[in-house]
């Protein structure tokens, strides 16, 4: 399995994603880090390109709503489905929106880096 | 008594063991006079100034900015009411990668996590009613602060404030945003160059003005251990030191006005022994290399920030408790400013009862417990001094790799600071993981609750109106004048000239942040990162 981690916004805290990077890695699982301040653009073109089955993107800045809005119709522009999680600074409420538009899972701050290793596993095999 | 502990090792946060108990045998090596010596004398361990907190209190300077210039105005003035001293400018992230309101970059980021800044107008409605020669303004602004700072002085100008009565700082550190932070625009070279055109532009113009705040806050929050962040930061504060004396620049005239910017972790002593460490390390190294007069040019000032990294999520009150410990670390530690976080950061920008409780914690610091009545209260306990002296060697010894690998921003470029940061943050995750580190509220003592706290929330209609304000001056301004200023700045970037004149034109001339932007990295390129 291969999985897109990319940190969206324009902001560069990657302290996150780099952490659920090596905890990937360090569990045998094939990642592609396209690093930061990516456009849901160059994520899409990305995933196409890599031929991910999953994309996980982070968000710290608060615009999970508007770049997630844009991922979405984008990967259904190009007509493919790779599941999508998300980690990093999302409020409770937004959760319940960004669940409706298709995020599989989200990883507030706090989460153990083994759940979401095992969460990824399981949306790849979906 | 069997003598037997909880734990087989126990150590702080930079993995240095702590022993069972410190006494005069841990600190023999050390000599009172040449290494902790009296406070506001070299090498300036326990303080620098000889009253410290008798002499005047540290500025409570509370980091804020939202929505629009007005929205983040209205912050300020609620926070000066409260008996803050001292402002301090968050930005936005298109403001802080220098892009504008209406760049798609911008996209669903304008007034988020700051306020957004575009032209000179923004930056003069930021400030309105505020007296710019009573009140200090410190702004987090590093790949385009030579542009606002600009833009600052075009106000000052504006409302007939003469320079030389100005005091504030611009962050302007970017070796640290390479390192940790990661909001950049152009390479280190032409980087390194603006912030030393600042440095100069302001020892000869704004005496009082603070040209960089040397940063270690984002290389801990990046997740570095208090050495490595000390380490980092001297090291960097010391090349800039370095670029501007090949410049042309006596010691002298810019060092007293040179700042740092350390973080206030978990780890109580540590941090205290850290901020000790820092000011003999930078006492010790500018007396060997440049030989100053003026002792204030080998006097660390420091402002220091609680860590925004160690709040909780679950819980939120207890992150008042944490932030107490960590502000009083850092009181103890002798900084000259304090910014405590708020207990909601982890979810959004503060509500203002938030933000206030944290100023109290501040206040309360200062005129209840005590601490701020004698000078290093610790200085001279065998644990604290056996510690200022472990974290001196663990930064020596990194100082020892970064001029083997030919200096910091050839480290860099190799990402030997990023892989040391990423990796001990990796370690310190997985202590939390696997419970060695006990995070209250977190891995242990943990409770089903509902969030019990308010949430701040951006007005939706922000980015709208500051687009119509970039708009709008745009339309009003004189496009010649313009066009003439934004050549001038071109030819000069390319060129060996000092930018600040030609910057501080181009704004007056409604020159947007954006646009200067396009045009500096039309001369001077982009960064590319090197992914570690």
């Amino acid at each position: 399995m291969k999985v897109l981690l990319a940190k969206i916004g324009l902001d560069g805290h990657d302290r996150g994603v780099k952490a659920v990077r090596d905890a990937l890695i360090n569990a045998g699982i094939d990642i592609v880090y396209i690093g930061l301040h990516k456009t849901p653009e160059e994520i899409v073109e990305a995933a196409i390109k890599e031929k991910v089955d999953v994309i996980g993107i982070s968000s710290m800045t608060g615009a999970h709503i508007v770049i997630f809005t844009r991922v979405f119709e984008l990967l259904k522009e190009k007509g493919i489905k790779p599941p999508v999680f998300a980690g990093g600074i999302v409020p409770d409420e937004d959760i319940v929106i960004l669940k409706e538009m298709g995020v599989k899972a989200i990883f507030q701050p706090g989460t153990e880096l083994d759940e979401i290793v095992e969460s990824v596993k399981a949306l790849a095999k979906r | 008594m069997d003598g037997k502990e909880y734990k087989p090792k126990l150590t702080n946060l930079s993995n240095i063991e702590i022993k069972q108990v410190y006494t005069p045998e841990h600190v023999k090596d050390i000599d009172y006079a040449k290494e902790i010596g009296v406070p506001g004398e070299f090498p300036f361990t326990r303080g620098i100034y000889p009253t410290m907190y008798r002499g005047r209190l540290w500025t409570m300077r509370q980091f804020a900015g939202f929505g629009t210039p007005e929205d983040t105005n209205r912050r300020f003035k609620y926070l000066l009411e409260h008996g803050e001293t001292g402002l301090s400018t968050a930005f936005d992230m298109p403001t802080l990668m220098g892009y504008d309101s209406d760049s798609p970059r911008a996209l669903g980021e304008v007034g988020v996590c700051g306020v957004a800044i575009d032209t000179i107008d923004d930056m003069d409605a930021l400030f309105e009613g505020i007296p710019l020669d009573k009140v200090t303004v410190s702004m987090t602004i590093n790949a385009p602060a030579a542009i606002l700072f600009a833009m600052y002085i075009g106000i000052a100008e504006k409302r007939g404030i003469s320079l030389d009565k100005i005091g504030g700082t611009i962050q302007n550190d970017m070796l640290k945003e390479y390192i940790a932070q990661k909001e950049w625009i152009f390479p280190p070279a032409p980087s390194l160059r603006l912030i030393t055109d600042t440095i100069e532009y302001s020892a000869r113009n704004l005496p009082k003005w603070h040209p960089v705040s040397i940063s270690g806050y984002h290389i801990r929050e990046a997740g570095s251990t208090a050495v490595q962040e000390l380490a980092f930061t001297l090291y960097d504060g010391l090349t800039y030191v370095e670029e501007a004396v090949q410049r042309g620049l006596n010691i002298d005239e810019f060092a007293p006005r040179l700042s740092f910017f350390f973080n206030a972790h978990n780890d109580f002593f540590e941090e205290i022994a850290k901020y000790r460490a820092a000011r003999r390390i930078w006492a010790k190294e500018i007396k060997k290399r440049y030989s100053p007069k003026d002792p204030k040019s080998m006097a660390l000032r420091f402002h220091t920030q609680t860590a925004g990294c160690s709040l909780t999520a679950p819980q939120p009150h207890n992150n008042i408790a944490r932030v107490a410990l960590q502000a009083m670390a850092a009181v103890l530690g002798g900084t000259q400013s304090l910014h405590t976080d708020s207990m909601d950061e982890t979810y959004a920008i503060p509500t203002e009862e938030a933000v206030r409780i944290a100023l109290r914690t501040q206040q309360i610091i200062a005129h209840e417990s005590g601490v701020a009545n004698t000078v290093d209260p610790l200085g001279g306990s065998y644990y604290v001094e056996a510690l200022t002296k472990n974290m001196e060697e663990g930064a020596y010894a990194y100082f020892k790799k970064l001029d083997e690998m030919g200096g910091i921003v050839s480290a860099i470029e190799k990402g030997f600071p990023q892989k040391e940061i990423k990796d001990a943050a990796y370690a310190y995750q997985k202590e939390i993981d696997g419970k060695e580190r006990i995070i209250v509220g977190l891995n242990e003592f943990v409770t089903e609750e509902k969030r019990s706290i308010k949430v701040f929330k951006i007005d939706e209609d922000t980015a709208k109106r500051q687009i119509q304000r970039v708009k709008d001056v745009k339309k009003k301004r004189d496009e010649k004048r313009l066009q003439k200023a934004m050549g001038d700045l071109k030819k000069a970037a390319a060129s060996n000239d000092n930018l600040m004149p030609f910057l501080i034109e181009v704004v007056k001339a409604y020159g947007t942040l954006g646009e200067i932007c396009d045009s500096l990295k039309s001369v001077f390129g982009v960064y590319e990162e090197p992914i570690v």
